[in-house]
């Protein structure tokens, strides 16, 4: 009980008055990190519910174990793969751990301390939110990308994204997302392109994602010849180049499952995310032309291209920064999903338009909140008064 | 003598018309990629404000009430075509840089709310320095952002580099989004922030 007696004396010291009572907030983050809180509420009745933000917060970190996994032994297979060495499973781990793990300690270093010095500014406690933020940065970003960049996308992340709007559940944007956004346009060398997606890819090889050649292709003939390189089976599974969480969509649909069924994102935006998605994808198939033949790639490959599927179902489901009334979750999620492909196919410029289909809903999300809310004001109204001539 | 410096002075910090007013923002972004433009961007706003303000206090009295904005703009365009000669004279290739922006101080708001909120109503001298301070404390925001945003997006200042080329070499890359003006509004943003987290005085009486 060593270290329950240094946490005891170190409390004393941050009371009020107490010499360390400036690092209270440290102290307490350190303490509730290792124990239990004590406290209890004295008086009144009180309802709890068992299900509080660190709870919500882990259940999503299970949910995103499946991508993470295979996006981990996936960084090692495709570095074989591309440079022709045999390998087996425990190698390609090994070295997707390698990769992975430094992208991941520098995203919770970075972007923690941020955390723990606002909390000690404000004289708030240190909270959890930080977690998954941290773990998704690294998720969503090419292997390669140099730690020095993640680091600093965590720090504005964290600044920008959460503690200029006042810290965990204040927040417009989803935080991780900005941290992608703010490096594709702070270095987009390092974000796209053919050389970033395999970790030590020697020069004169082009280790293009399938999304980057469909949307590069100009003829039909391309296509297929795309489509005998990576079938749809290599998309399903996750085999592919891209960002290190987001290629596999079997292992995303596991993690949506266990967030529907823990209830910590909302079904109704993934599906409509998906439906949105797919009918613009169907309407782009209507009006493809010879000319344009990446507007006739099938609609549901859509859905196992690039970031969609992990955009849809972890970023999009954001508790904070998505829609909140019931009516507005289905518009809401139905709009990312249309804007993505909208941007995705049709935009020269962005060969991935989830990120900012995601990011420019995160912005409407209050507008669409408040219009649904204003609507249900107004046909109660209606009902109320339709009922008062009635005489009933 | 005190009231004249409290003209000059104020605008620098606790009433400055970027960070506490918020105008003048279109401007602060287009204009701070790098710092000498900024530079004689903020030395024209000087002598536009200045010079308006005290010709249109000069005329306080003679103009009629109701055109009175279309005095202001003659008076402000006929100084920012002097500018803009002056600039293309001298200094052609920042001139060049400026572009359009050296034409748009006529509609920046900071000219029009000066003339309107204190040149109508007080005395040439008062108004002249007015016209100072207020550019002045436009101009400081301005040098701020652009050396920000010329370091950290083009790895120089007022055109040396300093980023040093060995850093390049280990893998330092310029930032692109300092380029583009989100970035700089972004900067203003944390200018403000910071200024108000020093500054207590001007957190909100809400």
């Amino acid at each position: 009980m060593g270290l329950r007696k240094f946490f005891d004396n170190l409390n004393k010291q941050a009371q009020p008055g107490g010499k360390l009572h400036f690092l209270s907030a440290t102290i307490e983050a350190l303490d509730t990190f290792f124990y239990v809180p004590n406290r209890v509420t004295t008086r009144g009745s009180h309802i709890r519910d068992a299900v509080d933000l660190k709870r919500v917060m882990i259940t999503v970190v299970i949910a995103l174990l499946p991508p993470l996994l295979f996006g981990i032994w996936n960084i090692g297979y495709l570095h074989y793969k591309y440079l022709g060495l045999d390998t087996n499973f425990w190698k390609n781990v090994w070295f997707g751990l390698e990769k992975f793990i430094p992208l991941l300690l520098v995203s919770y270093i970075a972007g923690g301390l941020v955390e723990v010095i606002f909390a000690q500014l404000r004289h708030e406690e240190v909270n959890e939110g930080y977690l998954v933020t941290g773990l998704l940065i690294p998720m969503i970003i090419p292997v390669t990308t140099p730690l020095w960049m993640v680091g600093l996308a965590a720090i504005f992340a964290t600044l920008v994204g959460k503690e200029v709007f006042g810290g965990t559940g204040y927040n417009i944007f989803n935080p991780a997302l900005l941290a992608r956004a703010f490096l594709f346009f702070s270095y987009p060398g390092h974000m796209s392109g053919e050389k970033v997606w395999i970790a030590d890819l020697p020069d004169a090889m082009s280790g293009a994602t399938p999304l980057g050649q469909f949307s590069q292709a100009t003829s039909l003939a391309q296509i297929h010849a795309i489509h005998s390189h990576f079938s749809v089976a290599d998309m399903f599974l996750g085999t592919i180049p891209g960002s290190i969480g987001e290629t596999s969509t079997l292992a995303i649909l596991i993690g949506a499952l266990i967030l529907i069924y823990t209830g910590v994102a909302s079904w109704k935006i993934i599906v409509s995310a998906f439906v949105g998605g797919g009918l613009m994808g169907w309407l782009l198939n209507i009006l493809a032309t010879p000319t344009n033949p990446y507007m006739a790639l099938p609609f549901w490959e859509h859905w196992l291209l690039g970031g969609f599927a992990f955009g849809m179902v972890y970023m999009v489901t954001d508790p904070v920064s998505s829609a909140h009334t019931e009516i507005g979750k289905w518009i809401y999620g139905f709009s990312a999903g249309l804007l993505a492909i909208l941007i995705r196919v049709l935009n020269p410029a962005y060969p991935e338009g989830v990120m900012l289909a995601i990011l420019l809903m995160n912005m409407f999300a209050p507008l669409i909140d408040y219009i649904v809310v204003r609507y249900h004001i107004k046909s109660r109204t209606k009902r109320a008064l339709f009922l008062k001539q009635q005489n009933l | 003598m005190g009231k004249l410096l409290k003209l000059v002075t104020e605008p620098l910090n606790l009433n400055n018309p970027i960070t506490v007013q918020i105008l003048g923002i279109c401007s602060a972004l287009a204009v701070t990629v790098k710092m000498k433009p900024a530079v004689v961007m903020a030395l024209s706003v000087m002598f536009v404000l200045a010079f308006s303000n005290a010709i249109i206090s000069l005329l306080r009295n003679t103009i009629p009430t109701r055109i009175r904005i279309i005095v202001e703009l003659v008076v402000i365009a006929t100084l920012v075509i002097i500018v803009d000669e002056f600039l293309k004279a001298y200094v052609y290739d920042v001139s060049k840089q400026l572009s359009v922006f050296v034409g748009l101080i006529i509609t920046n708001c900071i000219i029009m709310g000066r003339l309107e909120a204190f040149a109508l109503g007080n005395k040439p001298i008062p108004a002249f320095l007015d016209g100072i301070g207020n550019a002045a404390g436009y101009g400081i925001v301005l040098i701020i952002v652009s050396f920000f945003r010329e370091l950290l997006g083009s790895g120089t200042i007022w055109d040396i580099r300093v980023i040093p080329q060995s850093w390049y070499a280990a893998g330092y890359q310029n930032n692109g989004l300092m380029i583009l003006p989100p970035m700089a509004l972004i900067t203003i943003g944390f200018l403000i922030w910071l200024q108000r987290g020093i500054f207590k005085s001007l957190q909100g009486r809400s």
